[in-house]
């Protein structure tokens, strides 16, 4: 539903009458991602900023979006499980080889060797991703329709926007790595809220014991989650 | 100004198995031991303890109990004349860090090496000549026998309560056993556990098609027992948070839930953590090692005489120390000379995936490092005749889920989306359908593969990294297809709606970003002679007599099976030495 310039007519319409609801809860321009991320409208974020906040929500939507059977990403924290996680040491750089020299046009089978923490990668590859959105939409991802988005997110991940810095295929792996993380990491993380992500799968988190399970190959495992801080589902 | 401690009989660089294993070997011959860990202390309460441990994030994938990068690392490139690339984040190999070592966050594998792995070089010529051994091929035989290390290696297991099935009891073949193993002298300490589904369904399909699965020899105990150092264990529940962490239930051994409860009251034992050695030193005439210099925990130079010397740090970090020490000749490619850091090796693996209909349950969450799986031995080592196929080495094949911890143990059919609906409805489609079988195969020893000083790269204390130039040839290439192909055979046998297999092809260089194989090997290699070698058979540096030097760093190539068995079996055949003689009478254990 692209026209030349971008914009999805059907969506531009769709898009004008939601914000209002949603500009109280984030003071900011919202989308319909917002509306799904108040279902925690408590978490202030600590390290992205408003424009930012709303960017990661919008991604978080479509890495793992709402709809079928388990939650969305948004719906399951995964937003304030990577803020949370920049406040780490894990976002300042703490578990990387910091040092230079940062060589370029390595194989890329000689891993990473950028030179930005999570937290650099995430501030300026938000910013790079938002001014490439501006320059084919006319506006930021989070205001793009959702078949936009996709297609942007598609493009990010095959390295297919062009050059931009940081390269935007590493910071749609850093986004994918950190949903994923969030979706199904343990709840006091911020994410997988309610154990959600784990229900859904089928997965029994922190149980642990399955003494009582030995003699019983390929019987399924009749018990639900539980989280490390001992709520059960 | 380096501060200088008091003297004492022995020093002990880096506290993991080997650590461990010489810590008791030294005093219990009553001698005054330091032991120096680069880590913290860690022990299973409180470190380990459920529910604590049961996190993912933290330790599958933050790894809280692996060596910090971002402190020290080490450096890759692919060929000789490449210019080598920090290893910034984890992804092919995970290295351990503080008391215990990997020893804490292993799998359990417990496997020894089989006879023909320890004389490779003259079994291989003997058997299909000479030719057969590639030129650039740098392979020797071990200079000690299987039969020798046998008594060792039954120790180690009956330290750790490894759980299994013998298939080779004094001789005689044993039903449900590996029937490819040299003779043990006795049965395992503890009893293989069942098998978990995805194992069972691989053990049925290879008996169908006429291989001999069996229990894959776990150092996960499997019932409550005491190892021959009065230290209690208890029995695996296959919790599914073995590998990467550390175990609750005093069921893994490591060297916390075997040795060093024996060692904690010893009063000529001293255990420094957060220290980090940084040079062996020597005499003026650098045949002898007088002590180590180390930096504590609050940045001080420190310096610790001793009459001996044990480098018992990981393979990679060992050979390091052995390059900033200025310790022996460093290996050049160029002109094959020199043996620090020659014949770096490391494994191939593969991975087939099978993803069954919705109504086979795999519960893919209950599992263990190594306790209830199967594994087939037919095309490892020299198991089967490879005149035809052309390479030397092989594979284990094996039924490998540990556990299905969902960040990283997710198995979906390739061509997934990564993200969007398609990826949600298929985490949820196959998850608990879903089953991985690995191959982990042999790398033999090469020319170009070796481990030097990074001329560039260095680490907090501004001492260089080390460097790894490794590449996979042609020989791996084909072990690893012909194994795959195996391993293809038998998972097709189980009937999986799908199935797909991840396998290096020539042209695939070594991917620095996918978790591989902790099983790295060489560079302070063993053999006959100084001229081959850096250590003899009891693990003494040829160069250095007081200094010996245990782990994998000393295994001349890498073998298909995990390397914890054949490097402590090794430590301990030179700790029965060095109680025979050498305590008494310290000298060259071999002459040259």
């Amino acid at each position: 539903m692209k026209t030349k310039d971008g914009i999805g007519r059907r969506h531009f319409l769709f898009r004008a009458a939601v914000p209002v609801a949603a500009v109280n809860v984030f003071g900011a321009v919202a989308s319909p991602t917002d509306v799904m991320a108040a279902s925690n409208p408590s978490y202030k974020p600590s390290f992205f900023s408003t424009e930012e906040w709303s960017f990661i929500n919008a991604v978080v939507d479509r890495l793992v979006p709402a709809g079928g059977k388990g939650p969305g990403g948004v719906e399951a924290g995964v937003p304030e499980f990577i803020d949370r996680q920049m406040e780490m040491p894990y976002g300042h750089g703490g578990t990387t080889y910091m040092q230079g020299p940062f060589q370029r046009d390595l194989p890329a089978t000689l891993g990473y060797q950028l030179p930005y923490t999570p937290r650099d990668l995430y501030r300026k590859g938000i910013a790079s991703a938002d001014k490439a959105c501006r320059a084919a939409h006319g506006m930021p991802f989070h205001l793009l329709a959702i078949e936009q988005q996709d297609a942007f997110l598609g493009l990010m991940e095959k390295g297919g926007i062009g050059e931009a810095e940081p390269p935007l295929a590493a910071v749609f792996a850093q986004l994918l790595e950190n949903t994923h993380e969030g979706y199904f990491a343990d709840p006091m993380y911020g994410g997988n809220r309610d154990m959600g992500a784990w229900k859904s799968i089928g997965f029994p988190g922190a149980r642990a014991d399955f003494t009582d399970w030995l003699d019983q190959p390929g019987k399924p495992y009749p018990f639900g989650p539980v989280s490390i801080n001992g709520r059960r589902s | 100004m380096a501060e200088r401690r008091r003297k004492v009989d022995a020093v002990i660089i880096g506290y993991g198995w080997t650590g461990a294993i010489m810590a008791k070997t030294l005093t219990d011959a009553g001698l005054s031991v330091v032991a120096l860990e680069r880590g913290p202390a860690r022990d299973t309460s409180p470190d380990f303890e459920f529910p604590r441990i049961a996190d993912e994030l933290k330790h599958g994938i933050r790894g809280e109990l692996w060596q910090p990068l971002a402190k020290e690392t080490v450096t890759i490139r692919h060929g000789v004349g490449d210019v080598a690339a920090p290893y910034r984040r984890y992804g092919s190999f995970v290295l351990g860090n503080g008391v215990g070592g990997a020893g804490v966050h292993w799998n359990g594998q417990l496997w020894r090496a089989s006879p023909e792995d320890l004389r490779l070089r003259s079994h291989v010529t003997q058997r299909y000549g000479k030719k057969f051994i590639p030129g650039d091929m740098t392979i020797q035989d071990y200079p000690v026998s299987f039969e020798e290390l046998e008594p060792h290696f039954d120790h180690f297991e009956k330290v750790c309560g490894a759980s299994g099935v013998a298939g080779n009891l004094k001789g005689s073949p044993r039903e449900g056993g590996n029937p490819f193993e040299g003779a043990r002298s006795s049965e395992f300490p503890t009893p293989a556990m069942a098998a978990i589904e995805s194992a069972r369904r691989f053990e049925v399909a290879a008996r169908e098609l006429g291989y001999k699965p069996f229990p894959v020899p776990a150092a996960n105990c499997s019932v409550a027992y005491t190892n021959p150092y009065g230290v209690r264990m208890g029995p695996c529940n296959l919790c599914g948070y073995c590998e990467r962490f550390g175990c609750f239930l005093y069921s893994k051994a490591s060297p916390q839930t075997t040795i060093l409860p024996v060692l904690k009251a010893r009063p000529n034992l001293e255990v420094r953590v957060n220290s980090y050695v940084t040079r062996v030193l020597m005499d003026d005439a650098r045949r002898r090692a007088t002590g180590v210099v180390y930096i504590d925990a609050d940045g001080r130079e420190v310096e610790q005489p001793a009459d001996m010397v044990m480098l018992c740090a990981f393979q990679m970090h060992n050979v390091r120390l052995l390059l900033l020490s200025g310790i022996g000749k460093p290996y050049d490619p160029a002109t094959g000379e020199g043996l620090v850091g020659k014949n770096y090796a490391y494994q191939m693996c593969a991975q087939t995936t099978a993803h069954f209909s919705e109504d086979v349950e795999i519960n893919p969450f209950i599992g263990a490092g190594a306790a209830g799986q199967r594994v087939v031995d037919e095309f490892n080592s020299d198991h089967f005749d490879h005149a035809e196929h052309g390479f030397i080495g092989g594979s284990l094949i094996f039924a490998s889920a540990t556990g299905g911890r969902p960040i990283a143990q997710m198995l979906l059919p390739p061509g997934t989306p990564r993200w969007g609906h398609a990826w949600k409805a298929a985490t949820q489609r196959h998850y608990r359908h879903s089953a991985p079988y690995t191959t982990q195969g042999s790398v033999m020893s090469y020319r170009d593969s070796y481990l030097s000083l990074d001329p560039t790269y260095r680490d907090a204390h501004g001492l260089p990294l080390l460097r790894i130039t490794f590449d996979w040839h042609d020989n791996e290439y084909r072990m690893a297809a012909f194994c795959a192909q195996k391993m293809d055979g038998i998972v097709a046998a189980m009937k999986p709606e799908t199935r797909s297999t991840l396998v290096m092809r020539p042209g695939n260089h070594y991917d620095t970003r996918i978790y591989q194989s902790t099983h790295s090997t060489g560079g302070a290699i063993m053999g006959s002679n100084p001229s081959n070698s850096v250590v003899n058979r009891y693990s003494q540096c040829w160069d250095v007599p007081n200094l010996f030097i245990y782990g994998a760093s000393s295994f001349p190539q890498n073998i298909g099976y995990n390397p914890t068995g054949l490097l402590a079996g090794l430590a301990y055949f030179s700790a029965d030495e060095l109680h025979r003689t050498y305590f008494k009478s310290p000298q060259p254990l071999v002459q040259a």
